[in-house]
């Protein structure tokens, strides 16, 4: 049971390293992608910054479907729940996502300026509404969805999705996802890039930082004021997996901010992140763009692990029927299942880090617009 | 419980089946080109000849055009279990995720990451160096199936879990008997090198064209002899292969063979017929035209010559008992559930491989609840239950024909075409050369028909003989259905479109030839010579 309950808290961390191995590198290449218009200009600027992110883009897609995979697994309930749920809103955000594959293949196999623009369209609604939903979701998870079981564990929602979709909390939460987007996407152009687009994407890339740590502080107060989840009988953490036949939960106001209050030393984690955006826009100024980079994954860093310390130990909290909220004790995998995952995660995640950055070092280096246009490989 | 409804699940259904084939279109694209991309530049790396070097860039670029619709629809799939499949995923995501989400570590990472390389890298890579790269490629996309074929081999062969009554899941007991599950091996292999079929037949196909047109003729003939032998290889092994699957399915999936078979009655051996052609009219459980070679059903599928193979009818009539047990298993489930009495446990315990027919026998329990069957109502419900445990018979039957069809037609194309190419008198035969070019795209229609064949002769389970497709899916509003399926569509259309429209235009297009022979030799003269002998132009770089 030690075992399971030890298993249990360490795919709750690794889930929260796969979300933000994701806001990370596929924010980054969506951030380019709603950047693409704003900052390029012309053809041959745009398919620079194209190319910026050519050789990575598709490696770093598969954060994403790491995620859906690592939470199947190791979430069965919540992976099955959750995007149920959310149905309209996931399956906008597949609609955007899959377009964006196929633009970087085809955008500049055919010379004409009508399909670029077309795919260049495409580049902004495939970037700034999957990180839109993602924030969105994080803001939906904090406030509450509605669903309930029945006893063979098949879920029942009990709210519309318009719910999910309209609302300004969640709203605000996007937007502050697709700020944080613009502000790694841009940070990796300057990266990469030479002017012009140097410079503006500095603008954009400043202005996502200041934006999301405007409204990362605002959402904190927010919080501290709106319903959180707490258990009010007893918790047993090596429960079997299930959401049926728990332990009594209540909403109370504030109550997301308990954990913080119970260790003090959490704030630290909205500390982080709230520097990292702030610092981040100052080193971005400063021309200290590796520098600037890395505050972009220190922000995601506090503000994953702010919303992960928050909630713990619920996932996802149902509104409507709350003791059968999903929480990391009721709805993770078997121990044994958890188990394998974590060998395989051993070794393959540190390998899949090495051969990622060998890729990045094998390409690194400014891209001129120049080659960009005149090698038959390019984007 | 409320089911959901019908209509649901069958849009459901539909949205699955169609995002999966259509995903379909390009794995297999993927599958064999990635490895004959490995082979080309590993001839170019050790000849230094410039021609291997254009063929790997032009079939890599049409490789590309092919691979993004293929990354992007898998999206897709990775999602839908989730958002269109939440009973299923609830139900086996402890033992099905698994797979999932090593493929992602292991497979995606690796092939996508390289891929990015492959294409980017050339000038930044030393030679051995990016044919390293293009071979990790393809290893990443066959391992990805390799771990797409366990997840579904647990589907068709449910081992390595066991049912939790305290979780209601299957829980993850035995990780060797998932991965080396003989169906999830045997189907990986099978498809593996079903697209290696796919993949020898488009650069075929397309090299054909320009032999027909006398355009690139080096080119094309050397991409054509290695495409025609390593096409007759891979065609031989997957009808090989094909009747081993056959025979598993026999051996854990009687009606599936069955239905494949169109085999309503219990055959008599040693002379059973094996239909070539019929009409299984799944109404009357009979069909109604058939034309069949005797002597040779048992053979084939059982292996022997006295094995009598039990037909559709029959195992009806069998699955009765397990529906009666079925019944008291869902129901001291559900008394468990509620109370969690040891004596529900143990009378659940007792019936607990028949689990699933209680899910069938549900659908029919008034308000479906099982406790509410009267041994009255007890005969319907059991006959409408047992009539739902089997596949669509003429859907199973006739996909599984076309299939077979076309492998032998394969196999015949590749060997007329690996012969003359050998024999260096391809343009002698340019019907041979138009027949390769119309067939580019059957390898993959015999892949789809394959699915067909494995998915609609799985049902009604999603899990075999544990839970109803019915069960599940998720409880979403029919509009949401409509919604999803009307957007799919639309973009699927659009994708579709624009790939055939890049496909055609790059293939018209042509490779650009560095140094190859384009000076118009007579025919004979250019292709006489032995090619892969043939002096000159070695060691020119591309730079
Ligand atoms: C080029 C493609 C191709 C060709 C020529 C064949 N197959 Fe196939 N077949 C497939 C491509 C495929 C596939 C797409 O790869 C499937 C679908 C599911 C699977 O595992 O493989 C499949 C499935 C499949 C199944 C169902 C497996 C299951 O129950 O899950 C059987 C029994 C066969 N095949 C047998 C054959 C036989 C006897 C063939 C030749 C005479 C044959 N196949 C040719
Ligand atoms: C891991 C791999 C796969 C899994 C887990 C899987 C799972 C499923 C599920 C849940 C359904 C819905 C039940 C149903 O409609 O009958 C289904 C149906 C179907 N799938 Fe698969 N599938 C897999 C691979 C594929 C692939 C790759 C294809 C095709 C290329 C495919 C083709 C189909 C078809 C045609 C149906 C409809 C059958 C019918 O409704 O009669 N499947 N599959
Ligand atoms: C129904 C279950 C399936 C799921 C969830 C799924 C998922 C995915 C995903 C997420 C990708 C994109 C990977 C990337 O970004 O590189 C992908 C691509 C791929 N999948 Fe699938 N897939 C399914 C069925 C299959 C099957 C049955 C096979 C093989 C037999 C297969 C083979 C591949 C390959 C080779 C690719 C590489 C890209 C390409 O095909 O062009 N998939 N799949």
């Amino acid at each position: 049971m030690e075992i399971y309950i030890a298993l249990k808290v360490l795919w709750a961390v690794l889930l929260g390293v796969l979300l933000t191995g994701l806001a990370v590198m596929v924010g980054m290449d969506m951030g380019v992608g709603v950047l693409l218009r704003l900052v390029g200009k012309t053809d041959g600027e745009r398919r620079t910054m194209l190319n910026i992110i050519g050789p990575h883009w598709d490696g770093n897609q598969v954060w994403f479907i790491l995620g859906g995979g690592a939470i199947f697994a190791a979430f069965p309930t919540l992976y099955a729940t959750s995007f149920s749920v959310f149905y309209v809103v996931m399956i906008l955000l597949l609609f955007s996502m899959i377009m964006r594959p196929v633009a970087f293949e085809y955008r500049s196999k055919v010379d004409a300026t009508k399909w670029r623009d077309t795919w260049d369209w495409a580049f902004l609604i495939s970037g700034a509404l999957p990180m839109i939903v993602y924030g969105a979701a994080f803001g939906n998870v904090l406030e509450g969805v509605g669903y309930h079981y029945s006893w063979t564990g098949q879920y029942f929602q009990d709210e519309s999705f318009l719910s999910y979709l309209l609302n300004p909390f969640a709203v605000m939460c996007g937007v502050m996802s697709l700020s944080l987007a613009v502000y790694q996407g841009g940070t990796m152009i300057m990266l990469r890039g030479e002017e012009p687009i140097y410079s503006r994407a500095r603008t954009y890339a400043t202005l996502g930082a200041v934006v999301a740590a405007v409204i990362f502080a605002v959402g904190g107060v927010w919080v501290s004021y709106m319903n959180g989840y707490v258990f009010t009988g007893t918790v047993d953490p090596g429960m079997a997996a299930t959401p049926l036949g728990g332990p009594a939960v209540a909403a109370k106001a504030g109550a997301w901010l308990n954990n913080f209050h119970a260790y003090p030393i959490l704030w630290l984690a909205p500390a982080i992140g709230f520097v990292g955006m702030i610092v981040g826009a100052v080193a971005l100024q400063l021309h200290m763009k590796i520098v600037g980079w890395w505050l972009g994954v220190l922000s995601w860093i506090g503000t994953i692990s702010t919303v992960g310390i928050a909630m713990f130990p619920f996932l996802m909290p149902s509104s409507t029927a709350p003791a059968e909220s999903l929480t990391v004790w009721n709805s993770t995998g078997s121990a044994y299942n958890l188990g394998w995952m974590t060998f395989f995660a051993v070794v393959f995640v540190p390998a899949i880090l090495s051969y990622t950055s060998w890729c990045y070092y094998v390409m690194r280096g400014k891209v001129k617009v120049e080659t960009v246009v005149n090698d038959p490989h390019s984007y | 419980m409320p089911l959901i409804d019908p209509n649901v699940v069958d849009l459901s259904r539909l949205q699955f089946a169609l995002t999966a084939l259509y995903h379909f279109l390009f794995v297999p694209l993927t599958l064999g080109l990635t490895i004959m991309l490995a082979a080309m530049e590993t001839v170019y790396v050790i000849t230094g000849k410039q021609v291997y070097k254009d063929m790997t860039h032009f079939w890599g670029k049409l490789f590309g055009i092919n691979f993004a619709i293929g990354v992007a629809t898998g999206l897709t799939m990775e999602f839908e279990f989730g958002t269109n499949w939440s009973m299923y995923s609830h139900f086996v995501g402890d033992v099905f995720g698994t797979p999932l989400a090593i493929e992602g570590l292991m497979a995606f990472f690796m092939e996508s990451t390289f891929v990015g390389l492959m294409f980017f890298g050339w000038d930044r890579l030393s030679k051995p160096a990016h044919l390293a790269v293009t071979y990790l490629v393809a290893l990443g996309s066959n391992l990805s199936a390799l771990w797409i074929l366990v997840a579904n081999g647990f589907m068709q062969n449910p081992q390595g879990a066991s049912f939790d009554p305290d979780t209601m899941r299957m829980q993850f007991n035995d990780f060797t008997a998932l991965v080396f599950s003989p169906d999830a091996q045997a189907k990986f292999v099978h498809t593996s090198i079903a697209g290696f079929v796919a993949g020898a037949m488009f650069v075929m196909g397309v090299s054909s064209y320009y032999l027909l047109r006398g355009r690139h003729r080096e080119f094309a003939a050397r991409s054509f002899r290695m495409a025609a032998v390593f096409g007759l290889v891979s065609t031989l092994a997957v009808v090989t292969l094909g009747d081993a699957l056959g025979r598993l399915d026999y051996l854990v999936q009687p009606t599936k063979i069955a239905a494949m078979e169109g085999l309503w009655h219990t055959s008599t051996p040693p002379s059973a017929p094996w239909l070539v052609v019929a009409m299984p009219n799944d109404a009357t459980q009979s069909n109604s035209m058939e034309i069949g070679i005797p002597y040779v059903l048992t053979p084939l599928v059982a292996h022997s010559l006295n094995t009598p193979i039990p037909g559709l009818i029959d195992l009806e009539q069998a699955s009765v008992p397990r529906v009666d047990n079925g019944i008291k298993a869902i129901a001291a489930l559900q008394q468990y559930g509620e109370t969690h009495s040891a004596a529900s446990l143990a009378t659940f315990k007792q019936y607990e491989n028949d689990m699933g027919y209680g899910f069938l026998a549900q659908r029919y329990a008034p308000n479906q609840d099982v406790n509410l069957i009267t041994p009255a109502l007890l005969p319907s419900v059991e006959q409408q239950a047992v009539q739902d445990s089997i596949p669509n018979v003429f859907v199973t039957f006739w996909s599984f024909r076309i299939m077979m069809v076309l492998g032998f037609y394969f196999v015949a194309i590749f060997a007329f075409a690996a012969y003359y190419s050998l024999k260096n008198q391809l343009e002698k035969h340019p019907m041979l050369l138009k027949l390769c070019m119309w067939s580019i795209p059957l390898p993959v229609l015999a892949t789809e028909f394959g699915w067909v064949t494995a998915e609609a002769g799985r049902q009604p389970w999603t899990v075999f003989g544990w839970l109803p497709t019915f069960q599940s899916a998720s409880s979403h509003d029919l509009g949401y259905m409509i919604f999803s399926l009307a957007g799919f569509a639309l973009l699927y259309s659009a994708f579709i479109a624009a790939e055939l429209y890049l496909m055609f235009k790059f293939a018209r297009l042509g490779p650009e030839d560095h140094g190859a022979t384009e000076h118009h030799t007579p025919a004979d003269a250019s292709l006489a010579a032995p090619i892969f002998a043939k002096p000159g132009f070695a060691n020119k770089s591309w730079e």
